[in-house]
């Protein structure tokens, strides 16, 4: 099946070269981080993670999103989502590659990761999380590649799939649960320590994930004689609507707590990231694009007729992902440093090599999503009218 | 019997997999070195259930009086004096009223002596200790002997969970080669530097402790820096702890920090 | 034979590629490594003898170090009871073990360059100086 990925129009190969190009150059600039450390990062004492877990975060909602096909599927026979919830896997794969990628090269010495399979630590959060990432990347592997390939022989999938499949579903959550742990569960860190977090990560996961994966079904479209359906592509704005309008309201859940309890700790970090702190005011343009972004988004999606309209519907989607991506990576993972322990601000901002790298994992992310998409539109392509 | 491609494929995949992993689990199982009876505590080492520390800051007069203590430790670890501040490796400190109990800085209108006055800070050696609960190698743990909170600089895969947990900043990652552009700036041959990528801190001078000697932060320090036993009610520690009125920093997040500040003032406090 | 030429040439490169290792080393002396003891320290001691024996030093050295540096820092145990003769030795590779081999160089360098490893020991760990040799 694989072989599909080896042939392609000139475009296909200019994409990959490309893709190959830009991790090329991270890679380049991660060595010089091996050599030199991550002092060549923007990262500091106080501010100890940064753009590469902002991304982790990011993206491990990515990958959890698959679940919103999955679930009307498999568990309501939603007909509708029978041809592109592949993609959904597909993409959860992609999206779990970068997540592990990214702590990967957040970590001062990757050459000893054994160290956390040889050292298990039950009480570790980070333990679980690499469990759980693990799992859910051969889950999606696995059952993405039976199914499709039962699909290219027209026949059933193979029964031992569908117990994978079930289980992958509370498996989305866990991963996204157990990333919202990592912060969650930490003493001092006001912006982190609340019960809501998990389900804030759940919420701006649906919303974010299947926006992208709107937005990734109107490419295939476009590119290829594969069509996702007008059904699907709205169902699914659906969901982002309804997990985008969750997703906010958790988030002014936060802002009430903080400032009615009127308690200053709790208050500064979101201070901090709308406003400034002591005259450091580096995120607060970032955190008012997200804002504004959400609530226009929001806008443009309650309304049916701007939904329906794939023009304003593309809009929206990217308005959603871009707040997501603000709000749950910079503005969460350095809100939560900020301020530090003593109540003082140290700002921070990635540095060139650090947004090398960064865009590198990115490209081997979408090197991984083009190699398996091209794969599933191939088979795609030859049965698109498969429903089983 | 024959097998075609495809099952010869998949049966030499899993004898591969089982192969390799007991192979792995047979070496690691078998350990050729030293035997437990080989491996002995100095006798001359000091003994404790939970050691702890109580800082009088009323004995901390001048400049001076601070950074003999920082310098001590500092010196004998091998801590660099990096110039960038973002890279900074600190094992004890000196930080003012308002940073070192910040949650308790709003009071603008209280004892002016008390809001001037400056702390030293270091690891806290916390009996409920937030970063070795998310170490996910155990590279920093706590002692079961005498409750010290090491940190194991050959395990750490520097992922920082800790320094996000630790909620008094005690945690220090090397950003940047402690050996370049001479930061050490007094070489002690004696201890290890450490490398880039990992994180370390404070370890109660368990390289001191070990043969008979108290910290070099406490011995340095004139009385102001008393090291002992919290869990014998007979301690030095003890009795300032029952004397004196005493704060710990932020002790409302149940982490049990285990240095005592004396913020002394004479007949006042 | 279709694509005779490219296949042949394909071949050669093939070959060449494989074994230049083994050409790049061809003709070079591939003594035997002997790490020199020559210190003041061990020239000086009236029987030579490490912690443990010489056969089991050359073989077990990199885990007695390991299990050493678990001793010490997660163990609190400090002093080694030799198996060969029963003598105690503090745990130290800075203090002890450097102390008499104080030629790295010409020690551990030796050998470990000879097998292609590199401990990252000395990252931390400070070495004794040396004269420039």
């Amino acid at each position: 099946m694989f072989e599909r990925a080896l042939s392609g129009s000139n475009r296909y190969w200019a994409w990959i070269f490309f893709l190959l190009a830009v991790i090329g150059v991270g890679f380049l600039a991660y060595m010089k981080q091996l050599n030199e450390g991550l002092g060549i990062t923007g990262l500091s004492r106080d501010v100890s993670w940064g753009f590469y877990i902002a991304q982790f975060t990011f993206l491990v909602g990515v990958a959890a999103s698959a679940v919103m096909l999955v679930i009307p599927y498999y568990l309501h026979n939603f007909k509708k989502f029978g041809k592109i919830v592949i993609l959904g896997e597909f993409l959860a794969v992609s999206a779990v590659t970068m997540c592990m990628l990214f702590i990967l090269v957040d970590m001062g010495q990757p050459m000893r990761v054994l160290n956390v399979v040889l050292h298990p630590t039950l009480n570790s959060v980070m333990f679980w999380d690499a469990l759980v990432l693990n799992g859910y990347l051969f889950l999606n592997i696995i059952i993405g590649w039976t199914t499709l390939a039962a699909d290219q022989k027209q026949v059933a999938p193979p029964q031992w799939v569908k117990p994978l499949i079930y289980l992958s579903i509370p498996w989305a959550v866990s991963i996204h649960t157990v990333t919202a742990f990592l912060y969650a569960g930490l003493p001092g860190r006001h912006l982190w320590l609340t019960a809501i977090m998990a389900a804030r990560f759940l919420a701006s996961a649906f919303a974010g994930g299947p926006a992208i994966l709107v937005l990734l079904a109107l490419l295939v479209r476009k590119f290829s004689k594969f069509d996702p359906g007008q059904e699907a592509i709205q169902a699914l704005a659906k969901i982002v609507t309804y997990a985008m309008c969750a997703n906010v309201f958790f988030f002014l859940l936060e802002v009430f707590t903080a400032f009615y309890s009127g308690i200053p700790g709790h208050a500064h970090p979101l201070v901090y990231l709308f406003a400034g702190l002591d005259g450091h005011t580096k995120l607060v343009p970032w955190m008012w694009t997200a804002a504004v972004l959400a609530f226009a988004s929001i806008a443009l999606l309650v309304n049916p007729s701007t939904r329906q309209n794939e023009g304003t519907l593309k809009l929206a989607l990217v308005g959603v992902i871009i707040a997501a991506w603000i709000d749950k990576g910079m503005g969460l993972v350095i809100g939560g440093f900020v301020p530090n322990p003593f109540e003082r601000v140290t700002e921070y901002a990635p540095t060139m090599p650090e947004l090398a790298i960064t865009f590198g994992v990115y490209a081997v992310g979408l090197l991984v999503l083009t190699l398996l998409y091209k794969v599933a539109i191939g088979v795609r392509e030859e049965n698109g009218a498969v429903e089983h | 019997m024959s097998i075609n491609r495809r099952q010869f494929l998949k049966l030499a995949s899993v004898s591969t997999i089982l192969g390799v992993g007991s192979a792995a689990a047979i070496t690691s199982i078998s350990r050729s070195g030293l035997e437990a009876s080989q491996s002995s505590p100095d006798p001359k080492g000091l003994k404790a259930k939970r050691w702890g520390f109580v800082v009088d800051v009323s004995k901390l007069k001048t400049e001076e009086d601070y950074q003999k203590c920082i310098d001590a430790c500092h010196n004998i670890h091998n801590v660099p004096t990096l110039k960038n501040p973002k890279h900074e490796i600190k094992w004890i400190w000196k930080d003012d009223y308002e940073h070192t109990f910040p949650n308790m800085a709003e009071d603008k209108i209280m004892n002016k002596e008390l809001q001037e006055k400056n702390f030293l800070l270091f690891c806290n050696h916390c009996a409920n200790p937030a970063c070795v609960r998310v170490c996910p190698t155990q590279a920093t743990f706590k002692r079961k002997s005498d409750g010290i909170v090491m940190q194991d600089m050959h395990r750490c895969i520097g992922c920082r969970f800790c320094m996000a947990a630790c909620p008094f900043g005690a945690r220090s990652f090397n950003y940047v080669d402690p050996r370049k552009d001479n930061a050490i700036k007094v070489e002690n041959k004696e201890f290890p530097t450490r490398m880039i990528g990992v994180v370390e801190k404070c370890t109660a001078c368990y390289e001191r402790l070990a043969v008979g000697k108290q910290p070099a932060c406490a011995e340095a320090s004139d009385g102001a820096i008393v090291f002992g036993d919290l869990e014998d009610p007979k301690s030095e520690v003890r009795r300032l702890i029952a004397e004196k009125y005493t704060i710990r920093r932020k002790p409302e997040l149940g982490t049990q920090p285990g240095i005592y500040y004396v913020i002394g003032g004479g007949e006042h406090v | 034979m279709y694509n005779s030429g490219k296949i042949i040439a394909g071949l050669a490169v093939f070959f060449i590629l494989a074994a230049l290792p083994f050409l790049l080393n061809l003709g070079k002396a591939n003594a035997k490594i002997e790490p020199s003891i020559n210190t003041p320290e061990i020239n000086a001691m009236p029987v030579k003898q490490c912690v443990e024996s010489k056969e089991f030093m050359r073989a077990e050295h990199m885990q007695l170090l390991n299990d050493w540096r678990d001793e010490v820092v997660r163990n609190g145990n400090r002093i080694y009871t030799s198996r060969s003769n029963g003598k105690q030795y503090a745990i130290s590779l800075q203090n002890t073990c450097m102390k008499c081999h104080s030629n790295k160089k010409e020690f551990c360098d030796k050998c470990h360059n000879y097998m292609a490893v590199k401990p990252y020991c000395w990252s931390c760990h400070i070495a004794p100086k040396e004269e420039k040799s």
